[in-house]
């Protein structure tokens, strides 16, 4: 008699993985589909309409490019957290404070020149978006506070905040009431090279690649993945363990806090609520997908912001809601999750022992 | 402070921390276990969508909380899924669960925003309800606040004094020993993750089914979270998830009333945070350590396969 069984790989699996991902993303494209069928809507068209939406024309790919710059900033950020494990849930408040920070500059100094006032911006949201995440580090080093919920609940606090800046003292005089910083002047937007896509897609390389750098070549950044591996390790080797901890949060603020920056700056050109729309969520996702991997997260990046725009698209010709990209990231995340189990283990038919047999066949 | 406000800060505080009593208990019961669950948002809002859908289907609320329990049980079936079956990352994997519940309910009761209907009501229950002082307070609930009161000393009780709830709770500390003992870490995880994930939909369905009588946006607003928060700030204790849920909304529910009476005056901007900062000082309060205060210790732990 033989039986599965499952055993640890010895091997990588390799290309099997790219496959593995196929599979599991074809499956939540299945159930997504599923569920617009469900709602009398067509299925494997809506899917379709969707992935064309995505990806099918010239300006759709713009608006793909648009999106995928944020969250490939974002997940870049979660990515240096969770390779410490490190679990940084706040990165959506992150980004809304660099936003805020760079929109305090701008209204700051209204009359700034270009040269002065973009760089001034990226700190300005760098040093907000990093201030802004050091709070969950510094409560978990000083007060053992669990970071996963203390960084979700910096979220919303970071959201409320906003809402006051923009309702309150940094509301439009000329705005109508709307609840919205006035336009920014023109030195403080960032520029265009080609259609729509903005200059802030070379923050993304040269921050991607110096991640690369910092994580392969220095040795901070070996102490930051191998802090991950094994804590207590980190500690016998005489790593200083809690200043990693903060150091990661800030990284991962600056990266957030940034992102928000030059999305305020490059695509709505003032602040307002419409800011925040769950990038800071969705990179928690694609971070995931990627494994970690810097050059994987542009992919993955690319990918899930294809997604969300294929929504928008599914939005306007089948009154698909929003939120119907949340829960195909979910349901992405959770099967690709499952599906690495294989990236780890085996199953392989083996003669199973007489006992063991018995008492499977017992339950089967 | 009168007496009078004090009875008034009590019912409401009994009245708004029931659902997060439930969800407190059922993830009490799930992380006994030794599962890690941050999915609990998640579940709370596809639970209070699929109470809503069961009661506007069949007009019956019993049926509308049998269907948020079942609801939030499959949701919890899920990342049972990936993690016991498939090993994969708790964390992560209840993040997930989050970011896919709140996609699927806002997805699902998207035509539904703004439907009316009858869900539970406040029942007095007969002489219990005349007792003088607290009799008003504690017993002119609706059913669900009754069956809470039940709920939470049964939830100690097998926890504590029987042996299925002590084999759950090893579980969650040494699932080796439990295998050496003959049983099943991994069906007592499955236990935890499916019984817990039924208490976490009541918590969610007591939201469309009693607290509000209308199917609306974003139902859940961060409760989950809070609940997860009540975890750790009850030892993963019962009793003290009791005591956890009500002073959370009794705190808040004192802060409104004296809003409303015009002794306090705090900008509405600060009131809209009140929440999510005192769920940061309620983590900061249990973060002191000491005895008997641990987290289980195979949280978040796998069990590795074919062992």
């Amino acid at each position: 008699m033989r039986t599965w069984k499952v055993t640890r790989r010895t091997e990588p699996l390799g290309w099997g993985s790219f496959l593995l991902f196929i599979m599991a993303f074809g499956i939540s494209l299945a159930i997504s589909g599923f569920l617009l069928f469900l709602q009398g809507k067509p299925g494997l068209g809506g899917i379709l309409l969707l992935l064309e939406g995505g990806f099918g024309h010239g300006y759709s790919l713009e608006d793909t490019f648009l999106k995928a710059i944020p969250i490939f900033l974002c997940a870049a950020g979660v990515a240096v957290c969770f390779r410490m494990q490190v679990w940084n849930i706040g990165v959506e408040g992150q980004y809304v404070m660099g936003a805020a920070g760079a929109t305090w500059v701008v209204l700051t100094f209204p009359d700034a020149p270009m040269w002065a006032m973009l760089p001034a911006m990226g700190i300005g949201a760098m040093v907000a978006g990093g201030l802004w995440a050091s709070l969950p580090a510094l409560l978990r080093l000083y007060a053992h506070m669990n970071e996963i919920i203390s960084s979700l609940m910096l979220n919303y606090i970071a959201l409320v905040i906003l809402q006051r800046l923009v309702y309150g003292p940094w509301k439009d005089p000329d705005g109508a009431g709307f609840p919205h910083t006035m336009v920014f002047p023109d030195p403080a937007v960032i520029g265009t090279f080609l259609g729509r896509i903005h200059y802030g897609l070379l923050a993304c390389l040269v921050c991607g690649l110096g991640l690369v750098f910092f994580l392969k070549r220095t040795r901070l950044g070996f102490e930051v993945t191998v802090g991950g591996e094994n804590a207590t390790a980190a500690r016998y080797a005489g790593m200083p363990y809690a200043r990693l901890v903060l150091f990661v949060f800030v990284v991962c603020g600056a990266l957030a806090g940034l992102a928000g920056g030059i999305e305020t700056s490059a695509v709505l050109h003032r602040l307002s609520m419409n800011i925040s729309v769950g990038y800071g969520y969705t990179a928690i996702v694609v971070a995931w997908l990627a494994r970690l991997r810097v050059g994987r997260i542009a992919l993955f990046a690319f990918l899930l912001a294809g997604l969300r725009v294929g929504v928008e698209n599914l939005q306007l010709e089948l009154g698909v809601p929003a939120a119907f990209a949340g829960m195909m990231e979910g349901c992405i995340l959770l099967t690709v999750l499952a599906a690495q189990f294989f990236d780890n283990y085996a199953l392989r038919r083996v003669q199973a022992q007489p006992a063991a047999a018995g008492q499977k066949g017992a339950g089967a | 402070m009168t007496f009078a406000l004090f009875l008034k800060v009590l019912f409401s505080a009994i009245e708004q921390g029931t659902p997060l009593l439930y969800a407190t208990l059922g993830a009490i019961i799930t992380e006994r276990s030794g599962v890690l669950n941050l999915g609990v948002e998640g579940m709370m809002i596809v639970a209070a969508f699929a109470g809503f859908f069961g009661l506007h289907l069949t007009g019956n609320p019993w049926l509308g909380l049998l269907a948020a329990g079942i609801a939030a049980a499959f949701m919890g079936s899920l990342h049972g899924v990936v993690c016991l079956v498939f090993q994969g990352n708790q964390v992560v994997s209840g993040l997930a669960l989050t970011i896919l519940g709140l996609g699927l309910a806002d997805f699902l009761g998207a035509p539904y925003i703004g439907t009316v209907t009858k869900g539970f009501n406040p029942i007095a229950l007969p002489w219990l309800s005349s007792l003088p002082v607290l009799g008003p307070v504690l017993f002119t609930h609706d059913v669900l606040v009754y069956i809470s009161f039940l709920l939470a000393p049964a939830a100690w009780f097998v926890l504590t004094r029987t042996r299925w709830g002590l084999a759950l709770c090893a579980t969650g500390e040494n699932p080796q020993a439990v295998a050496a003992a003959g049983l099943s870490p991994l069906a007592w995880r499955w236990v935890g993750i499916v019984v817990g994930g039924f208490l976490i939909g009541c918590g969610g369905g007591y939201l469309s089914l009693a607290s509000s009588h209308e199917w609306t946006h974003s139902i859940s607003a961060g409760r989950g979270w809070i609940a997860i928060a009540l975890v750790i700030f009850s030892f993963w204790r019962p009793g003290r998830a009791v005591l956890g849920a009500y002073l959370f909304c009794g705190v808040s529910a004192f802060q409104l009333r004296l809003q409303s009476a015009g002794v306090l005056q705090i900008p509405t901007w600060l009131l809209d945070m009140f929440p999510y900062l005192l769920t940061l000082l309620v983590l900061l309060l249990s973060s002191a350590r000491g005895k008997g205060r641990a987290a289980p210790k195979a949280l978040g732990v796998n069990l590795e396969p074919g062992a």
